[in-house]
């Protein structure tokens, strides 16, 4: 575990980055103002063209993937230090990074997948 | 923590106050780093959110059409509002902390705090309008 620390730390920062400046928009248009149709939303076509350049997947690659590891890092210490559980550090840990790879995989899979 | 205390002679039990679970209420300051801490689960959950668009997407029309009706349930709704103060707090936050955690020197001085800050604060609102301008073309 020790070793990888300064690895996980990198994942956390370069999540914490990508989730500061590209969640808010994405968040707002998808979750907020497509849904309140207060924005026309883009049509599925559109969306399914542009999900086919090889950059685009990489981009929702990286989108999902980063700040999955941003989150699994910090919320292992928000654990840690807010319901005072550092004796189940090693199934914490375990959860969290495990969840932020099934994450990637997933990611990964059905963008490899989409036709 | 040890399984019990250890008694010597001199000194019969260490001191150690019980903080309650709840202490991060006691006071503003502890409270916004405790809130601050809590955004990466809305970080968590709007990368769900993206996963389950992209599964609808590979699906076809139909399933993306009921991945939007989906959205527009009042759970989601009110969830997805909560979620946006949050991690628009994460934004802010992490923004604010980029002068402290990259020091940049240019010509042997350093460069001051403001234009670190205005330059990240710039290239949000570029990312920001270059998403925008791409999903509202469609």
């Amino acid at each position: 575990m020790e070793r990888i620390t300064p690895l996980l730390w990198l994942l956390f920062s370069a999540g914490g980055t990508v989730a500061a400046f590209l969640f808010p928009i994405h968040l707002f248009l998808t979750g907020l103002a497509f849904p309140m149709g207060w924005l026309e939303p883009p049509r599925y076509e559109f969306l399914h063209r542009l999900a086919a350049f090889p950059v685009t997947r990489l981009y929702l690659l990286v989108l999902v993937s980063m700040p999955l590891f941003h989150w699994a890092h910090r919320f292992r210490y928000t654990l840690y230090d807010g319901l005072q559980l550092k004796h189940l550090t090693t199934l914490i840990a375990v959860l969290c990074y495990g969840a932020a790879v099934l994450g990637t995989l997933g990611a990964a899979w059905l963008l490899w997948s989409m036709a | 923590m040890n399984a019990g205390p250890h008694y010597t002679l001199y000194h019969p039990r260490w001191y150690r106050r019980r903080v309650s679970v709840w202490w991060w209420l006691q006071k503003g300051s502890y409270t916004s780093f405790v809130l601050r801490e809590l955004t990466s689960v809305f970080v968590a959950y709007f990368a769900l959110v993206v996963l389950w668009q992209l599964r609808a997407l590979g699906q076809g029309p139909d399933a993306y059409a009921a991945f939007l009706a989906r959205l527009k349930t009042p759970p989601f709704l009110v969830l997805d509002a909560i979620a946006f103060l949050f991690v628009l707090f994460h934004a802010i936050t992490w923004l604010n902390l980029t002068p402290k955690a990259m020091v940049v020197r240019l010509r042997g001085t350093r460069v001051p705090d403001w234009a670190i800050l205005g330059a990240n604060y710039a290239a949000w609102l570029v990312c920001s309008v270059a998403v925008a301008f791409l999903l509202l073309r469609g």
